[in-house]
């Protein structure tokens, strides 16, 4: 029950897009088609449940204020919590390098479809959002920041399949000339995220 | 930082240049980072409820930004290609760190300001985006214009929406050391009495969209060539 | 370049490098301004305490009004046993001391999930804590008009994050004499404006329900105050709500110790 509730909450309620403005940089510039838009969104709900685990283990066992006292008790005072967004940064940035070579040599198939998205979300905001999100909400458990991680990326893969629609459509409305792509994609944009508030606040 | 200035004087006979003049001006308007180029839209729509904090973001990215760029500029030749993106993070996210720790011993108080904001910094793609874009293929002299010009195309736009949804908003506007300056006198408000409520949806961040996709407007009716094609 | 800088080897020597030149940076800056940033966060909540009774303080004079205004320092358990009391300079080193309670840590490590659990229930929230070894901090202090104070910290969850701040209250332990309150991330103009003077001001002067079930509340922007409540911030619902609960919560654990102390008194 406690799964679903994360999940569910991770792709609404607190919708990475919608509700924190998250990963806005990447929404906006590859939301032109949905088929990009949905290669993309594929790759960060990927990303984001392989780092948002490796970042708890590393939180937990590593970084918190007395995480370190497994490896001595005399340990129990060493507290590396400044460190935590570099070390967040820098799992993000190699696992992405790393799942890229993976994917590259072993399914060729997926790297065509995946593959040139992948560099681009070392950058994006939602996945090191997603690691800080997590580390704030001191979840129990891996299976609950798993779970958090992947209801989090379906919901920025809901947000940029759903723009990017719209976006296929309004080609063919009379759109004024300057307000045509970037500028009516934010206008759409925060009306959507309007839409989304109404989910604010609901406990489930 | 000794050696930012030193190498930008050693190009002195250049640094006016109208080559260098265009990389300080061009993102103000041209290539602005974030109507243009679409870069460091996150905090741009977090932080400017108040005009008091967009001045502190504009602040802390200007400085990190002049840092990184140059580092990354004098670094360019030594970085393998394969784990550049790591190398640009890793800079980034340490000068933050720095200034944060820095700011927290010495001025505590411009730190507490700053502490929600120091997450945004790393994560602002204008930084990434200039150091992948400019500073890992140009000398730290240009680079260091490069930093400044966008950062201040970032700040411009920041201002901008800041004041206008602080108005709406609060009906007020804050500046720095002053506090917020109400310029309605308050009797007007509703809940003085008056007949005068304020917009709430501004204050929300989805209205901050919409006030970017109106300045986008705005400048793309002045200046044609921005338009898309669809 | 002579060396090949796409190499493997290269590529290896190089993030060794760099890791080790950035992880020394990042732990001399930390470790070598620890005591400043220690000592810059103890003034802070000196401040803070010293704001709840009235008197204004600054990172310099800090420590100097605090040893002057705030005359003991209690400790006491969840059931309103006390623990420590001392009357000692601040020393904060010392781990005994309440003044280091750090109630927005425990609350973090575990209050927080077990308010989630209880769900408005105290009883099954004090079951939840009864062994988890938490200490509450109370300070006495004299007012500047010679009066008794208590100043209790709490903490508690906004919309966007934590939010905490210091109740105090008059000799009598049921008048609030007054309160701050502060935020870290909550929306500005709306649930921010917690920490703004106007919220705060409605404190004043307004009673304690010792008998009934709620102690205190903050009711929905609007709505018709009386002795035992004040007006929440309009738009910032939850927010208020957040403040209701870290009032409500906190204070009743201080309930059995100012019984206490009240008959002591007599």
């Amino acid at each position: 029950m406690e799964y679903i509730s994360i999940f569910v909450k991770g792709i609404f309620i607190e919708n990475m897009i919608f509700a924190y403005f998250l990963g806005m940089c990447s929404y906006l510039a590859v939301s032109k088609t949905v088929k990009t838009a949905n290669g993309l969104g594929l790759a960060v709900i990927f990303v984001l449940g392989i780092t948002v685990p490796i970042n708890y283990l590393l939180e937990n066992y590593v970084l918190k204020e007395g995480a370190l006292s497994w490896l001595d008790p005399s340990y129990s005072e060493v507290d590396l919590s400044f460190l935590s967004f570099i070390m967040f940064i820098a799992v993000i940035a190699s696992m992405v390098q790393l799942v890229e070579m993976i994917v590259e040599k072993f399914a060729p198939a997926l790297y065509g479809a995946l593959g040139i998205f992948l560099p681009l979300i070392a950058v994006n905001c939602s996945i090191l959002g997603g690691a800080l999100f997590m580390q704030d909400r001191q979840y129990p458990g891996i299976g609950e920041a798993t779970v958090f991680g992947l209801g989090s990326g379906v919901g920025w893969w809901i947000a940029i399949v759903a723009i990017a629609a719209i976006r296929e459509k309004i080609r063919y409305s009379h759109v004024p000339a300057p307000l045509k792509g970037l500028g009516i994609t934010f206008i759409i944009t925060g009306l959507m995220g309007i839409a989304f508030m109404s989910f604010m606040g609901i406990e489930i | 930082m000794s050696t930012d200035t030193k190498s930008a004087t050693t190009k002195k006979e250049s640094l006016f240049s109208k080559k260098n003049r265009k990389l300080l001006s061009d993102p103000l308007d041209d290539s602005n980072p974030i109507t243009v180029q679409v870069l460091g839209i996150c905090s741009a729509l977090a932080i400017t409820v108040q005009l008091q904090q967009a001045v502190i973001m504009s602040l802390s990215v200007l400085f990190v930004m002049i840092g990184g760029n140059v580092i990354i500029s004098l670094l360019r030749n030594m970085i393998p290609d394969r784990i550049r993106i790591i190398v640009q993070l890793v800079v980034v996210a340490s000068l933050v760190i720095i200034v944060d720790q820095v700011l927290k011993a010495f001025q505590p108080d411009i730190s507490e300001k700053l502490s929600v904001f120091v997450g945004l910094i790393i994560t602002n793609c204008i930084i990434m985006g200039r150091l992948e874009a400019f500073a890992l293929g140009n000398k730290p002299g240009p680079s260091f214009l490069d930093a400044i010009g966008n950062a201040m195309g970032y700040a411009w736009i920041l201002l901008a929406v800041s004041v206008v949804r602080e108005v709406f908003g609060s009906g007020a506007i804050s500046l720095p050391g002053m506090g917020q300056v109400k310029f309605l006198p308050t009797d007007w408000f509703m809940s003085e009495g008056g007949f005068y409520e304020n917009n709430n949806l501004m204050i929300l961040p989805p209205m901050a969209l919409v006030t970017v996709g109106i300045i986008i407007w705005i400048q793309r009716s002045r200046n044609k060539a921005l338009i898309e094609e669809n | 370049m002579a060396i090949n800088k796409n190499s493997t080897g290269y590529t290896f020597l190089f993030s060794i490098l760099m890791v080790i030149i950035v992880g020394s940076a990042l732990a001399f800056t930390a470790l070598s301004l620890k005591d400043r940033q220690d000592a810059n966060a103890a003034d802070k909540k000196m401040i803070d305490i010293l704001g709840a009774i009235g008197v204004e303080a600054n990172r310099s004079n800090a420590s100097e009004l605090f040893a002057e205004f705030v005359v003991e320092r209690v400790a006491i358990d969840l059931n309103g046993q006390q623990l420590t009391a001392t009357t000692e300079p601040v020393n904060p080193k010392d781990k005994e001391d309440p003044f280091t309670i750090d109630v927005q840590k425990d609350y973090r490590a575990a209050v927080k999930s077990a308010v989630k659990a209880a769900d408005g229930d105290s009883d099954k929230l004090n079951e939840a804590l009864v062994d988890k070894g938490l200490r509450f901090p109370l300070f006495e202090c004299r007012s500047q008009d010679g009066k008794t104070l208590y100043v209790i910290p709490v903490v508690g969850s906004g919309l966007w994050g934590p939010i905490w701040g210091y109740v105090a209250l008059e000799d009598d332990m049921t008048t609030i004499y007054g309160a701050n309150f502060d935020h870290k991330t909550e929306t500005p103009g709306l649930g921010a404006e917690i920490k703004e003077t106007f919220f705060t001001e409605k404190f004043k002067g307004k009673q304690l329900n010792k008998g009934a079930s709620t102690l205190f509340s903050v009711v929905k922007g609007g709505a018709p105050t009386d002795e035992y409540s004040v007006d929440g911030i309009t738009g910032g619902t939850i927010t208020s709500k957040g403040v209701d609960e870290m009032i409500n919560r906190t204070l009743a654990v201080y309930l059995g110790y100012f019984e206490s102390k009240t008959k002591a008194q007599r």
